[in-house]
């Protein structure tokens, strides 16, 4: 599998005056898995929301699966789309959050069928039996009527990406999953990404989890300063970085 | 705690203590009976005033199951109740409104609030009440023509003015409870493909009403003692049903006090009910928070609630 399902041109975006973005290219293949790396405040995470649209590009373009986010174009012109059109980009991008946003007034089943029943219409029987599948596969099985409350950090995460999952989307944007959890808890849900990354899934993680992406990533990126320095293999890229902002970056988190 | 020389642990004491051979003697309070007996003493005489004053207290038990009382206080729950309605609907509606990203319908929902929250409700009850002196004739083109005296009747005018007005009030409340909701949650429901009216009712509302909820029940409230403001505008509620009966009957303290009683007893049903719903919308907050936030609000049970703190 070598065609690009993620495709990035370019992405400049701005906060307040300050840029946060400056020109960023990205490109992942379908079932690749992206690591980006980077110190806090490097852009990584504003990448990433820019992907699924969740932030407004000021300049570029962000394809997935031939479709350009947020526009259309049409004879050279790059048309904004209604939000009902995003929408419907936006449910074929499966996004976790560092804060699992998971809906408090709902059971972990609930929060995982509110997509398919709600948004794609699907018979609420038949979106329960897969839910109920998808939480068996991120080893929830048996706390589908609980509430976002009853559940710990970890626990809460696996509802998230089961509920992601249950979209079928396209491609899967991890946003530091792990950043908010208890030291302990990191390795449950990290485990449940790896088999999700075996099983063939296209994602794009931002991390600072660096043993992960070794492990797991096809490729790793390095952001620093809105500019991704570095990609390539983990191998490569962990082993020798070239640049010398990431050099130092590397030297830190690995030391 | 144990015995008072406890800070300076000799052998014995400290033996004492293991084997369990000591008597708790536990903090008298006479301040507080004291105090007790005094409040006593002093409703006592109150309630001896109010049995000896020239009240005919056979006539308050007689007139408070009368016809007339009595459906004039089902008018009354029923203006409360369609006037809340209106206003939650309105509340609501403005709510979302000034939250737009269009500063137009942001401005004309800051307008009305602005309008109907800086005016008395008395006032404006009487403006709805005379509003045929400004439009004499409704016309709605091809389906109806008519006076307005004939469609805004008191009744009709008491449900503009409260409901109305309710509303401008309900939109700052609803406004809070939207605003109170993380902005993740909105982000969540973006990346499931949910459209703004989908998580607006599906997602935000229902986390927003365990902030709205309990207002409302305090607004119902005041909404059943707001309603009496009718009476000015001749609308048959409770109130105008029972001076009308004492122009006649001249009996007024006993009847205002048929009214004092039905409508504590409307007040004490709604805040059972609030906290019945109150329980309700609490699910899915962290538990220890939603038990202890709620307490019957009568004064059942412990008076104080250090709990709340403790949760976070």
């Amino acid at each position: 599998m070598t065609n690009t399902i993620v495709k990035a041109i370019n992405i400049h975006k701005k906060f307040a005056g300050s840029e946060v973005l400056r020109g960023v290219d990205l490109e992942v293949r379908n079932g690749e898995v992206l690591c980006i790396l980077g110190p806090s405040g490097s852009g990584k995470s504003t990448l990433l929301r820019c992907l699924n649209h969740l932030e407004t590009v000021d300049d570029g373009v962000v394809w997935i699966d031939g479709q350009i986010i947020g526009y259309e174009m049409r004879n050279g012109i790059l048309k904004e789309l209604p939000p009902r059109k995003v929408r419907r980009q936006q449910r074929e991008i499966g996004m976790v959050f560092q804060h699992f946003n998971l809906f408090p007034h709902m059971t972990a089943l609930e929060n995982v069928i509110e997509g398919p029943v709600i948004v794609r219409k699907e018979p609420r029987a038949s979106a329960i039996a897969r839910a109920e599948k998808l939480l068996a596969s991120v080893g929830l099985g048996d706390r589908g009527n609980a509430y976002p409350a009853q559940l710990s950090g970890g626990q809460k995460q696996r509802v998230a990406i089961a509920r992601a999952l249950a979209m079928n989307p396209k491609v899967m944007l991890f946003d530091e999953p792990t950043s908010a959890l208890d030291p302990e808890l990191v390795g449950e849900v990290l485990d449940v990404m790896r088999e999700l990354a075996a099983s063939g899934t296209t994602m794009i993680v931002v991390t600072h989890e660096i043993g992960f992406a070794r492990e797991v990533a096809d490729r790793v990126a390095i952001m620093v300063d809105g500019e991704i320095r570095e990609m390539g293999p983990p191998a490569e890229v962990l082993a020798n970085p070239t640049d010398p902002r990431v050099r130092s970056f590397l030297a830190r988190v690995l030391a | 705690m144990a015995s008072e020389a406890a800070s300076s642990p000799q052998r014995v004491e400290v033996e004492a203590l293991r084997q369990r051979s000591y008597k708790i003697v536990r903090l008298r309070h006479p301040g507080r009976w004291a105090a007790g007996v005094v409040v006593l003493v002093l409703l006592g005489l109150l309630v001896r005033a109010f049995a000896n004053g020239q009240i005919r207290w056979g006539m308050v038990g007689q007139f408070l199951t009368a016809d007339v009382i009595v459906r004039g206080f089902g008018t009354t729950l029923l203006i409360s109740a369609l006037a809340m309605l209106i206003g939650l609907t309105l509340g609501t509606i403005f709510a979302v409104m000034r939250l737009s990203a269009n500063p137009v319908t942001r401005f004309v929902a800051w307008l009305y609030v602005w309008v109907f929250r800086g005016t008395p409700v008395l006032l404006q009850l009487l403006i709805w009440f005379n509003i045929a002196l400004v439009f004499p004739r409704l016309v709605i083109p091809g389906i109806y023509t008519g006076r307005v005296v004939d469609v805004v009747t008191p009744f009709v005018a008491a449900l503009l003015g409260l409901g109305i007005n309710e509303g401008a009030y309900m939109t700052e409340v609803v406004r809070g409870g939207i605003n109170s909701v993380d902005q993740g949650q909105t982000e969540a429901a973006n990346t499931l493909g949910m459209s703004r009216f989908q998580t607006l009712r599906r997602i935000i509302l229902p986390q927003a009403m365990r902030l709205i909820v309990p207002v409302l029940g305090n607004s119902a409230i005041g909404m059943l003692k707001f309603s009496s403001l009718a009476a000015a505008i001749s609308c048959t509620e409770m109130l105008n049903a029972a001076q009308q009966v004492y122009f006649v009957n001249g009996a007024v303290i006993e009847l205002l006090f048929v009214c004092a009683i039905w409508y504590l007893g409307g007040t004490t049903v709604l805040s059972v009910v609030q906290y019945f719903i109150e329980k309700r919308y609490g699910k899915g907050a962290s538990q220890t928070r939603s038990r202890s936030l709620f307490k019957l609000p009568f004064g059942l049970g412990s008076a104080n609630t250090p709990a709340l703190e403790k949760a976070q």
